[in-house]
């Protein structure tokens, strides 16, 4: 701010040069003010969340303010964490986000770095293909993919509907073609000098992927295995048609299917099951999230 | 170690011809600097050599062996490339040891080769940074070492100097060719800076349009050029090319520049130019150093003529002045006692023992 001092001396120059310095103070003055909106606006779900969570059931039908606890409990959390019910949707869910998050990476990093680097005859319309597969919606594709696990299951007897281990087969059709598309957009920020230098100093295509793209490209790698988790964990629409049985539910169908009853809404458990399902995200961002604003920014410039 | 040759080497990206038919003969130990204007196929014949561009025609040979269909790694080469290409998540010990590491060279000979390169290249205590931890001009030392510890037949350097401040530049010039005087592996050199080309370089290599235009050393290229295009683009600042045409006068052979100016040849290039047509167009080719101050006594070649000077350039040991001739802008080299000043006449003096005569059309040095 030593540029106000400045402008006090020169009357003719105040109002030039003091605006560099005014123009920011206001441009932070309006940035925090709508950060602090946008905050309120996605912070407001969560917590209301949590306060339904604290509150028991007579709590929560009684008319009092819906945002403060009288009586705080943790009778629902008990009620949840010792339910082998709620447990199974919870290992159902992390063990279909594992597997999908490591199928994911071993397809699209090697695919990403062909797509990127090995120049072959109809790669880049293939790379603008694969982008393209996922902008399909899922709500339009859950029909003949359906269709598709039944016939296959008429042909060959082996049941896949209503198996948790089918969204092994579907979540990678939503995780794959985004999480190549990051990663052929970081692996074309990589010098193309680094892959000549590796090649002429004696590594194969395999080498110059495994021991200079990945460890190079690593804030990417993470950004799209953050992606590929959050996708897996979060679905909904796909395990809702393809699971039914309760045993095969993954956390957000189960949640709602077992704890809406006909009309009857058990709005404690819905809410900290709701909270609880959030909380591995929630702490893997924690800890990524440097590596994740990285690998998304980093891909998208070229730098 | 083995030499390095090329036969009718052509390559063709869809319809454009960026290199048209090369050949050339590097020998054994040789340092040889591939030099020419951007555009001219002097780093795409260069990545051929390497193995990273495949030839459309013709074949290349190292050590007596054709090449052409061996990969990169089997051709038993190492680069050197402008923007470094250090592997940015190794220190620069792991960098330089990549290429033994991936060939299984055990731990203690890779260990002693890293040491020999690093201290040939003043780097043993940059051993275990990483290459942002380093300047320009160490990163490049590396890079070096990289291609040093392999100990390779062909040492491939792509503009290694580009990157780099001048003053940088003249440094790891006079390192680079200290390193080529201790390991003698044979080297080509791509550049477009022709100081560094005739610095360096045993042989030099002129191209343009994807052609060799002159091949000779230093020397050679910058007094006997064989066309316009060396003649101009080797020498700083450039040759001077003026219009002319030859005239016979009372038994001699003159050079005519203007309607008031002509210069009578010396016997030597009377009789060279004897030959030639009267009537032909020429440009008469003459560097800045031989267009001087005239001295007071008669020097046998060397003319004495009136210029009036547009512009001065005081280089300290010198000063370059600028005069128009029949629309030509000419540069000399002068003392800075001659008297020169923007704007004023000085009488110049300019050594027809040294000069050129070009074919205007063809660009050819007759």
């Amino acid at each position: 701010m030593s540029t106000m001092t400045i402008d006090k001396s020169g009357p003719t120059r105040k109002v030039k040069y003091g605006s560099m310095s005014r123009d920011r103070t206001w441009a932070l003055r309006w940035s925090y003010f709508f950060l602090t909106l946008f905050a309120i606006f996605s912070l407001t779900p969560p917590f209301y969340m949590l306060i339904t969570s604290l509150k028991g059931s007579a709590e929560i039908s009684a008319a009092t303010n819906p945002w403060w606890v009288h009586q705080p409990t943790l009778e629902n959390y008990v009620q949840l964490l010792t339910s082998n019910q709620f447990l199974r949707f919870f290992w159902n869910s992390a063990w279909v986000s594992i597997i999908v998050v490591t199928v994911t990476m071993l397809i699209s990093v090697p695919a990403a770095f062909a797509l990127a680097r090995m120049k072959f005859w109809g790669s880049a319309t293939l790379a603008t293909g694969v982008f393209l597969t996922y902008l399909i919606p899922d709500s339009l594709l859950f029909i003949p993919l359906f269709k598709m696990f039944a016939v296959f299951g008429d042909l060959t007897g082996i049941q896949l509907v209503n198996r948790w281990y089918v969204l092994l087969f579907i979540y990678p059709t939503l995780t794959v073609p985004f999480c190549t598309w990051i990663m052929i957009g970081y692996f074309a920020s990589i010098p193309k000098e680094l892959d000549e230098a590796a090649i002429i100093d004696g590594a194969s295509w395999f080498q110059t992927l495994t021991r200079i793209f990945i460890p190079v490209a690593l804030p990417g790698l993470i950004a799209a295995t953050i992606f590929a988790f959050t996708v897996s964990w979060a679905q909904f629409l796909y395990p809702l048609v393809f699971t039914t049985s309760t045993d095969q539910l993954v956390l957000p169908v189960g949640i709602i299917t077992t704890l809406i009853k006909g009309d009857v809404f058990n709005w404690g458990q819905i809410m900290t099951g709701a909270l609880l399902g959030a909380a591995p995200p929630l702490i893997i961002y924690a800890f990524l999230m440097d590596y994740y604003i990285a690998g998304l920014t980093a891909g998208a410039t070229k730098g | 170690m083995a030499d390095v040759s090329l036969r009718k080497v052509v390559k063709r990206y869809d319809e454009v011809e960026a290199v048209r038919g090369i050949d050339l003969d590097i020998a054994d130990h040789e340092f040889v600097v591939l030099v020419g204007p951007s555009g001219c196929g002097k780093s795409t014949t260069l990545r051929m050599i390497a193995g990273l561009e495949d030839i459309s025609d013709g074949d290349i040979m190292i050590g007596g062996d054709v090449v052409n269909d061996v990969p990169p790694k089997d051709r038993d080469i190492a680069m050197v490339f402008q923007n470094y290409a250090l592997y940015p998540h190794m220190t620069v010990a792991e960098n330089m040891s990549f290429g033994l590491r991936l060939k299984n060279y055990p731990k203690a000979e890779i260990k002693s080769r890293v040491t020999e390169a690093a201290r040939m290249l003043d780097i043993t205590d940059l051993i275990d940074r990483k290459p942002k931890q380093l300047s320009g001009g160490q990163r490049q030392r590396v890079a070096m070492g990289r291609a040093i510890v392999r100990n390779p037949k062909v040492f491939l350097f792509d503009e290694p100097l580009s990157n780099l401040d001048a003053k940088l530049r003249v440094q790891m010039r006079i390192e680079i060719k200290k390193v080529h005087q201790k390991v003698r592996t044979t080297t080509v050199y791509v550049t477009h800076d022709q100081v560094e080309a005739m610095t360096l370089a045993d042989r030099v290599v002129v191209m343009n349009h994807g052609r060799i235009e002159q091949i000779g050393t230093p020397n050679e290229l910058y007094h006997k050029p064989a066309t316009k295009f060396v003649a101009s683009f080797i020498g700083s600042p450039a040759m001077n090319f003026v219009p002319c045409r030859l005239e016979d006068a009372a038994g001699k052979l003159n050079v005519r520049l203007t309607d008031r100016l002509a210069f009578t040849l010396p016997p030597a290039r009377a009789a060279r130019y004897q030959a030639l047509s009267r009537t032909d167009k020429l440009l008469l080719g003459i560097r800045p150093e031989h267009v001087m101050e005239a001295r007071p006594h008669a020097e046998p070649g060397v003319e004495p003529f009136d210029a009036m000077l547009d512009v001065t350039e005081p280089m300290g040991m010198e000063t370059l002045v600028y005069f128009t001739l029949e629309g030509s802008q000419v540069c000399g080299r002068v003392s800075p006692n001659a008297g020169a000043q923007d704007g004023s006449p000085l009488r110049l003096a300019v050594d027809l023992n040294n000069m050129h005569l070009l074919n205007e059309v063809t660009g050819a040095v007759l």
